[in-house]
């Protein structure tokens, strides 16, 4: 069991100097991130939600885009991921990644396929 | 002669000697297992996505689904749901600290961290029940039409959403109780204050101050408000009054709705409570000194791996459920 511990996040932009206080740092940052959201998600900025990139808002991007990094900490800061081996790593993190992101664009693009039927098709189902 | 033949393997990459993942046999499981849950979770939430796409002009709006907090009354989006995600990740901070403090080997520490981690899992469990019972009774109550589509009702002069009992008319109607005895013995009904599809559409026709909104999303992402006119030809088709949610319709739009939030954060929930169980075995050993004989607190690690994957599942779930 590995028991020293990588003690800088944000790619050496803030280091700490114990485990103890790398743990309060990351819950400050993970804080700040959720309550970045819940603020957006109640405000809802006009122009974050009437500018479109690849056909969802832009709003839900950066939602999206902030759970990822939210997640990335999680994993990194409270798992240990940061302090295994990178075998271990990259096999605990890659395979789902590429499993998850490949279901999702399937299922994806099949719901907007029968949305589309839906729209444009002959069947009346909106009565 | 000596006709042992020694390979030497023990040092060697191929032979078994080494440790490529430096990881116990434990551990290595646990990341087994959360690797193939969270492949389980990513199934749901995939499906989640489909469905929504698939109905991508009329999904409910979260925010105007999950808008109580205990003890309150009023309009408040988010507000709860955004607490117990803090607990959940402040939970799981503790839980990292009783790691820490394992690896130190201070009992009493672990003890305490790990008593925090509990407490605050239960927090979550509790408001999360809430949650689904608030859920489940609804708020304003709605009309279903013969093709499964949802109608609310708002008040024309403030914009605010019209409860059914504000406005529905009392027409002294004979109901009769469904029994069980009258018709399938699995099928039953409560009293409840469930007003006729007749009493609603009268009592709408008697209100001028009553419009009805319609599920289509507008260009701004907000529900179509119909006239006066277009509301009285939509309520022509109504077929049901729906107050609240179950698996079959609920009061918020569209079916699959209520459905995946009842499986996913269902699911979640019943992770959580999991982990709560585990937390509180793991938590007695602590204080029975089972680790401080063992020499090492890895236990704690393992179950904190899976405390932190519940918390990480939240993550998304709160983002694809109340967020996006």
């Amino acid at each position: 069991m590995a028991h020293e511990h990588k003690l800088e996040i944000f790619r050496g932009l803030v280091k700490f100097k114990s485990n103890i206080q790398k743990i309060w740092g990351v819950l400050i940052f993970l804080t700040i991130v959720t309550a970045v959201e819940v603020a957006l998600g109640i405000i809802k900025p006009d122009f974050l939600v009437h500018t479109r990139i690849l056909g969802m808002k832009l709003l839900n991007w950066i939602f999206i885009i902030l759970t990822i990094v939210k997640a990335y900490y999680i994993a990194w800061d409270f798992m240990h991921v940061r302090d295994e081996k990178p075998g271990l790593r990259k096999s605990v993190v890659w395979v789902p990644v590429f499993l998850i992101a490949y279901l999702v664009f399937i299922l994806l693009i099949e719901g907007d396929y029968i949305y589309e039927v839906y729209k444009d098709g002959f069947v009346k189902w909106n009565f | 002669m000596d006709t042992t033949v020694t390979t030497g393997a023990e040092g060697s990459v191929w032979g078994g000697g080494n440790k490529p993942l430096n990881a116990s046999y434990g551990k290595m499981m646990m990341w087994f297992f959360i690797v193939s849950d969270a492949l389980t979770f990513s199934g749901f939430i995939a499906a989640y996505g489909f469905s929504r796409f698939k109905f991508i002009e009329t999904w409910p709006i979260a925010d105007e689904v999950f808008t109580h907090v205990p003890f309150f009354h009023g309009n408040y989006p988010m507000y709860y749901v955004a607490f117990m995600t803090f607990v959940l990740i402040m939970s799981s901070v503790t839980m990292v600290l009783a790691v820490d403090a394992g690896h130190k080997l201070q009992k009493t520490k672990v003890t305490w961290y790990m008593f925090a981690t509990i407490i605050g899992g239960l927090i979550f469990v509790g408001s999360q029940a809430w949650e689904w019972a608030t859920f489940i009774k609804g708020d304003f109550g709605a009309v279903e039409t013969k093709g499964g589509q949802i109608l609310q009702f708002v008040k024309a002069d403030t914009g605010e959403r019209a409860a059914l009992s504000d406005f529905a008319k009392d027409l002294h109607e004979d109901r009769v109780q469904h029994e069980r005895k009258n018709g399938l013995w699995f099928t039953s009904e409560g009293a409840g204050e469930a007003f006729s599809v007749n009493e609603v559409v009268e009592g709408f026709k008697a209100n001028p101050n009553i419009l009805v909104r319609t599920e289509m999303l507008t260009e701004e992402g907000e529900k179509t408000l119909l006239t006066r006119q277009q509301s009285l030809k939509e309520l022509e088709n109504a077929k049901y009054v729906i107050k609240g949610a179950n698996l079959i319709r609920n009061e918020y739009g569209t079916r699959l709705f209520a459905d995946f939030f009842f499986f996913i954060t269902g699911f979640h929930g019943f992770h959580v409570f999991s982990g709560v169980v585990i937390n509180i075995i793991i938590f007695f050993n602590v204080i029975l000194g089972t680790y401080e004989r063992r020499k090492q607190y890895e236990m704690v690690e393992k179950v904190g791996l899976y405390w932190h994957f519940v918390d990480l599942v939240w993550v998304f779930v709160f983002t694809f459920f109340y967020l996006v």
